[in-house]
């Protein structure tokens, strides 16, 4: 509106309120994030960044979020990414603030999130003289990042922040640094603030539409699959395409699963969804895969997690890959009917041509059958809270049991990374796109409380629980402060085994039970008193009787933030689990259980 | 096998960095590269050899066009081409006669009483082959400046 204004006031030669347009280039860089639709930034002060601070001050309309460390900064941006769509903002300061917040940005480019992250630099004149506070953050970030910025003067901040956002959000999104000099953001050097409108890359055109031949050529594979499956990706939620994938597999009737980056974006209660595949996927998802004669890949990546020996993956099936980036396409498993294109468009495209031909759902009876009864062998329980353990000890699974039952499904659930991150990926349906926020690729301990707190910002009236385990939370757990200070209720699941859980199961699994530094040695804190002292409520639970009745009090304390300790049986692993080297139907079941 | 890829870049600071870094950061090997601004000075043509089978070579391209400063890239094996490469050579003079250097078609760009500066440009196998030859010359220096290349049809690596 203000650049629409100048325009006309110049057209009609009428002196200008220079306070208006004039603008320093920390204005300039704050009032362009405003125009880009930003509402919150979360980031760390200090030497370099401190003229954009100052800038912040200044006006009302973008709000910063202080947080305790950079990284926190970055997760909580990637989490309300994730959750919103929208991109997530951190502001930095240079060299330390700048490292500190590269975890973030490796955690937001494993899993393609859409972050912008402006860091400070030092003075101009002073890059490269080693000086004070000063890294090198485009070399520093650059395997990490989809692309990055330098900034050579000011005036060019508006035309770099539009580039950002829109690299950082279209095609496979991505993080973007932007590096500001100091001298850049000086108040004192003024100019006109004009933001552009819209922006040409000759060089970043992503793909959309997919190729019309390839459609026909998938449409002709679908309609005589015997044997088919869905498998579906990250790339779907962030292309908000979860209503076409749930209409494709709906309109065929296929079975699907969902990789741990793609959960939710089909209905986890649906009775066509098979769950997570992969290392731990569910024993009739990977059965699914390594028998069908068709992989309808859409926004997914052929992971090592997901394929195990990609040389004996899946080895009967035509693979359909559908992806936005076309370095994905044939990287790891070789795509038969490769498909560029965005996951939305290229879904819509195939639905709209594979109803132009009757599709015959009755052949797809024995496979259905098949899979029924791969469910009734080996699938999840999921009536844990039924089970009552000989030993007495509160089970994981049952935890995410009692807050699936407690939130009715319906909380957003971020989780760091390790055993409860798999539990909570086995054991919690989720329905909706964008409801499941964790760190796949990367597998970043710490990302689950800044993310949560992104989260909850974006969706202050809803339930967010932080689903952690006693190493991951103490990666990030400064973040108890910014919680207090902005009063946001996460409710922290902690699944405390007092041990690097998953650490744990492979060192028992594969290195003899040797727990080679896996525990703490009782050094860990009392997390319900340290939550206190940062202002919260801690509630501790050790009894599998007491579980329900401390999840219910937890849920129901809607304006506080809880700690919920709960002590689980330490010796528990997660199952179905991948055996290395081999096919994804060689899968442990338990510890004494094995599929072949 | 080895495999020429082009592609043309903006001119600017870090896009040289990031399409270097593409290959320590993906693990593939670089065995020569040439970088310098195009008639148009916005942009900088590359010139790389590597080494790699055709699936290698088809992430590399992949990978590179995603690079955003990357404006195009073409595996010039795709087709027909044409590859040279420059070689400077610095001999005692007394080491060759000038009919020698003719017949290994060489041309003198420097020479005084002790020294003779020779320029070589030919496919990189007959150099590596006249770099053998000149072995018993004892040579002071040898420079390569590393494969170029172009198309030899219609098709034009530009924007």
């Amino acid at each position: 509106m203000l650049t629409l204004l100048a325009f006309d006031l110049k057209l009609l030669g009428i002196m200008r309120d220079m306070s208006k347009t004039q603008t320093s280039g920390g204005d300039a860089l704050i009032r362009s994030l405003h125009e880009e639709g930003v509402e919150l930034v979360f980031g760390y002060p200090g030497g370099a960044a401190l003229h954009i601070y100052d800038a912040l001050f200044n006006q009302s309309e973008v709000e910063h979020i202080l947080v305790r460390h950079e990284q926190g900064a970055v997760h909580a941006a990637d989490g309300y990414a994730r959750s919103t769509g929208k991109p997530g903002v951190a502001l930095v300061t240079s060299g330390p603030g700048a490292t500190n917040a590269i975890t973030g940005l490796a955690t937001a480019f494993m899993d393609s999130i859409p972050v912008v992250v402006i860091s400070g630099q030092v003075k101009s004149e002073l890059i490269g003289t080693d000086s004070f506070q000063e890294t090198d953050m485009i070399g520093v970030s650059r395997p990490i990042v989809k692309h990055s910025f330098l900034v050579q003067k000011a005036e060019d901040i508006p035309e770099i922040v539009k580039k950002a956002f829109h690299i950082a959000t279209t095609g496979r999104p991505g993080p973007v640094v932007i590096d500001v000099p100091k001298d850049f953001t000086d108040p004192n050097h003024t100019f006109d603030f004009v933001y552009p409108s819209e922006i040409n890359m000759r060089s970043y055109k992503p793909a959309k539409a997919g190729d019309s031949k390839q459609i026909k050529k998938a449409v002709d594979l679908i309609l005589e699959a015997k044997q088919p499956v869905i498998y579906s990706g990250g790339g779907v939620i962030n292309d908000n395409a979860s209503a076409e994938l749930t209409e494709l597999a709906k309109l065929l009737q296929f079975p699907i699963t969902n990789t741990l980056m793609g959960l939710g974006a089909f209905p986890g209660t649906d009775p066509q969804f098979l769950g997570m595949l992969g290392m731990h996927g569910t024993y009739e998802a990977n059965m699914v895969m390594h028998n069908a004669d068709l992989i309808i890949a859409v926004g997914a990546r052929f992971d090592d997690r997901i394929t195990n020996d990609p040389k004996k993956f899946a080895l009967k099936a035509k693979k359909i890959h559908i992806d936005v980036d076309p370095a994905s396409l044939s990287k790891i498993i070789h795509a038969d009917v490769p498909i560029t294109g965005s996951a939305k468009e290229c879904l819509t495209s195939l639905i709209s041509e594979l109803k132009q031909h009757n599709i015959e759902k009755n052949k797809l009876e024995p496979w259905h059958k098949q899979i029924t009864e791969w469910r009734n062998k080996h699938g999840l329980n999921h009536s844990m809270l039924d089970v009552v353990p000989e030993n007495g000890k509160i089970l994981p699974q049952q935890v995410i049991q009692s807050l699936y039952k407690e939130t009715e499904g319906k909380a957003f659930v971020t989780s760091d990374v390790g055993q409860h991150q798999m539990f909570a990926a086995q054991y919690y349906f989720f329905d909706k796109p964008r409801q499941w926020i964790n760190s796949g690729g990367l597998g970043t301990m710490g990302f689950g409380l800044p993310s949560a707190m992104g989260v909850q910002f974006a969706y202050p009236e809803d339930t967010v629980a932080c689903v952690t385990g006693e190493g991951s939370i103490q990666m990030c757990i400064q973040e108890l402060s910014t919680c207090f200070q902005y009063g946001l209720p996460i409710k922290i699941i902690n699944l405390n085994n007092a041990a690097l859980g998953m650490v744990k199961q492979w060192q028992d699994m594969q290195y003899g039970g040797r727990h080679s530094s896996s525990t703490y040695e009782n050094s860990l804190p009392d997390f319900c008193a340290l939550s206190e002292s940062y202002g919260h409520v801690g509630i501790k639970v050790t009894q599998l009787s007491e579980l329900e009745s401390a999840m219910k009090e937890c849920i129901s304390l809607k304006d506080k933030l809880v700690f919920l300790d709960v002590d689980v049986d330490p010796d528990e692993h997660v199952y179905p689990m991948l055996e290395a080297g081999n096919a994804m139907d060689y899968m442990h079941l338990s510890k004494d259980k094995k599929t072949w | 096998m080895k495999r020429v890829i082009a592609l043309l870049m903006e001119n600017q600071p870090g896009a040289l960095s990031r399409v270097v870094g593409l290959f320590s950061q993906r693990g593939y090997n670089i065995e020569t590269l040439i970088v310098a601004p195009t008639n148009d000075p916005t942009l900088s043509r590359l010139t790389m050899t590597t080494i790699g089978d055709e699936k290698v070579v088809q992430q590399i391209t992949k990978q590179l066009d995603k690079l955003i400063d990357v404006v195009t890239v073409c595996d010039l094996g795709e087709s027909e081409f044409v590859e040279r490469e420059l070689m400077l050579v610095k001999l005692n003079k007394s080491s060759i006669a000038i009919d020698e250097i003719e017949k290994l078609q060489g041309k003198v760009v420097f020479e005084d009483n002790n020294i003779i500066n020779l320029q070589f440009v030919g496919e990189p196998d007959k150099l590596d082959k006249l770099v053998d030859n000149l072995k018993t010359k004892e040579p002071l220096e040898i420079v390569r400046s590393g494969s170029l290349g172009i198309s030899s049809n219609s098709k034009t690596l530009t924007i």
